[in-house]
């Protein structure tokens, strides 16, 4: 289902920002691609959007859209959240490009706190909106140091702390923003994507691009890069398994979300990608409470 | 039966129409002009002018009446149009010694040469309602005396000349900095502070100022003057080679005297904090000042142990509009994140149940 948009901002360059400052955007995530995992500063300027909703992602999908591109924004997985619904309104009003819900449809996905479940593909653009780039932010909160750690690829801290997770919970007690390493070289936030998510960016086709509006960084995975969650030996990096299927569609491999039904304990759990969930009732899937889809 | 919540699109827009209505208030009143704004809230039009880091007295009126009033909304709202607006050229620097000052004072001499002038000043008023304002009302013409055209030598400028205060060298040629084209980067130099500074939140500021004249990086200041009013703003065009003026814009200037130091070969000297904000913003330049003078102890060879003297932490925390911005986004969904925290303290709840049950079998 591809919405065309004919109607556009008047008195506004196409995708917003002036064609100067895509120029410099595309700079610099030509420099996140030939560094995979490095956090390039860039010129991040205020968008009509507030920081932390996503200014980044969408400073680099300005720089990286054309006319050509469709674009999928989810949240959460699902393109019917609040803010995902905002950004692609946005977009459309700033670019006129064709919008869509479908994963294999999409030129470009912009995304917030997920990896789509299908596999994406070679010529796809996942545009990350990334709210702290620095992994090591929460163990050392000055920039100046983390800079100087990354350059010296002194990364022991990390393992420290999730040794330290195993010492108190007896596993490694971290289930987003689970920090990654990059090309064997650089240590990077997947942004607070589920670990769930992790597998998913290792030799993906796609190109991955990270931005951070209000912390100013731009980062990149480019396609089929090794990328792997950190671990140890005997405490091997493991994903979320649920006891239950998607009450919808009845997937066992997806990311579930919990919803409450009642006060009295009762809950469901849907999938997380809304679009990997109704193609899967299109086809006929469905789960204990679903349906297939019209 | 549950029903993914769709709809999101048109809830969305509701709830715009619904904050259109809710900013128009009560039909019965009339709707304020941006022109009132802009005469009577004209604090409020300088602080968003200052604070979104543009000089447009109309759109900052504007700003304040789309946002209820709110102004760091209104800052948002005036930062967001400046990224859409080309840069033609870069001005020379103002000089404040040529200000058409409306007010100025200094705390350092009872007087100097072109007067203390009080200007329009809440100081010294006694913080009673004016329920006179209650019912709208003529205003007593206000004695002025003529507008101020003696010269005014700079406090700083006098204090330059005995040699008592450090000498600032000025560089016109030098690059300044640009944090909104580039992203900050440390160690800051002065200049890209004081930019940082200048549009950085008035109550942050404040407080930070504030907390330097409690102990947190004391710096014993003077407001060694605080002038505010007109200057000209010239341009040097290329084509031209000489300067034009592009008109005047009413700013607010703080110079703060520092506690001196001295070494064995060095004779002692007072330092200098400095401030200056668009409009009438006395408190956000002096505030300004203080901060500056705090984080210069690095270049000062100060111990840095205040969080005021510590320009990562300063000038990380200083934007309203970044802070806004990420203190509000926590209002977003995050239920993909959290549901991953469930699911792990669930399992870690039932191992420790498992644990005990088996110590408790044993």
């Amino acid at each position: 289902m591809s919405m065309s948009h004919a109607q556009t901002l008047e008195g506004y360059n196409f995708a917003y920002l002036d064609e100067q400052t895509k120029r410099m955007i595309r700079r610099a995530i030509l420099k996140a691609i030939a560094v995979p995992g490095y956090q390039v500063p860039f010129g991040s300027r205020e968008m009509p959007l507030p920081y932390g909703w996503g200014t980044g992602g969408i400073q680099v999908t300005a720089g990286v859209i054309g006319q050509a591109d469709t674009l999928k924004v989810i949240d959460q997985g699902a393109d019917d959240t609040t803010n995902a619904v905002s950004i692609r309104h946005f977009f459309a009003r700033t670019t006129g490009v064709k919008t869509t819900e479908r994963t294999e449809e999409a030129t470009i996905i912009q995304t917030r706190h997920r990896i789509p479940e299908r596999s994406l593909s070679e010529g796809q653009v996942l545009v990350y909106q990334v709210p702290i780039p620095e992994p090591l932010r929460w163990l050392e909160p000055r920039e100046t140091e983390t800079r100087k750690m990354h350059a010296l690829a002194e990364y022991g801290v990390m393992h420290v702390k999730l040794y330290e997770d195993i010492a108190r919970f007896g596993r490694i007690a971290t289930s987003y923003a689970y920090p990654v390493m990059v090309n064997g070289r650089y240590l990077m936030s997947p942004s607070p994507i589920p670990k769930f998510d992790n597998p998913k960016m290792d030799n993906m086709p796609a190109l991955q691009l990270f931005g951070a509006g209000r912390e100013k960084r731009i980062y990149a995975i480019p396609p089929y890069t090794k990328v792997e969650s950190l671990d140890f030996e005997d405490h091997p990096f493991e994903v979320q398994k649920w006891d239950d299927c998607c009450a919808l569609c009845g997937a066992q491999d997806s990311y579930l979300d919990e919803v409450i039904t009642d006060d009295v304990g009762g809950r469901m759990f849907v999938c997380s990608d809304t679009d990997y969930c109704e193609d899967r009732r299109a086809q006929g899937h469905f789960g204990p409470l679903g349906q297939a889809a019209e | 039966m549950y029903v993914a919540v769709k709809g999101g699109e048109k809830a969305i827009r509701n709830a715009h129409r619904l904050l259109a209505e809710v900013r128009r208030g009560d039909l019965g009143v009339p709707e304020l002009s941006v022109a009132q704004i802009k005469e009577q809230m004209s604090l409020a039009v300088d602080r968003v002018m200052t604070e979104g880091s543009l000089y447009d007295r109309d759109l900052a009126a504007l700003a304040i009446k789309q946002a209820r009033g709110d102004l760091v909304e209104a800052i948002f709202l005036l930062r967001a149009f400046r990224t859409t607006l080309a840069r033609f050229a870069i001005s020379s620097p103002i000089d404040t010694s040529k200000m058409k000052a409306q007010r100025r004072i200094s705390a350092t001499f009872k007087d100097l040469p072109g007067g203390q002038v009080l200007g329009p000043t809440f100081d010294y008023t006694h913080r009673l309602l004016d329920f006179a304002l209650m019912a709208e009302g003529k205003v007593p013409e206000a004695e002025k005396a003529d507008a101020v055209d003696a010269a005014m030598p700079r406090v700083t400028d006098m204090l330059n000349n005995e040699g008592l205060i450090e000498r600032e060298i000025a560089d016109d040629e030098a690059v300044v900095a640009d944090l909104t084209r580039e992203p900050l980067d440390f160690p800051a130099e002065r200049n890209l502070r004081l930019q940082n500074l200048a549009r950085g939140d008035e109550g942050f500021l404040l407080a930070m100022g504030y907390s330097t004249q409690r102990g947190y990086g004391n710096s014993h200041p003077f407001a060694g003057e605080i002038r505010m009013g007109e200057v000209e703003v010239e341009i040097v065009p290329e084509e031209l080679g000489f300067a034009i003026s592009i008109g005047d814009i009413f700013v607010t200037e703080c110079e703060m005297v520092n506690q001196f130091k001295g070494s064995a070969t060095e004779a002692p000297k007072f330092t200098r904090g400095y401030g200056l904000a668009f409009g009438e913003a006395e408190r956000k330049a002096m505030a300004m000042a203080l901060v500056d003078r705090a984080m210069r102890a690095r270049e000062l060879g100060e111990e840095v142990k205040a969080p005021a003297q510590d320009e990562e932490f300063v000038l990380y925390h200083s934007d309203n509009v970044e802070a806004s911005g990420f203190v509000q986004h926590l209002k977003l969904p995050h239920y993909v994140d959290f549901q991953g925290d469930l699911e792990m303290v669930r399992n870690l709840r039932a191992e420790q149940k498992q644990a005990e049950l088996k110590m408790a079998g044993e």
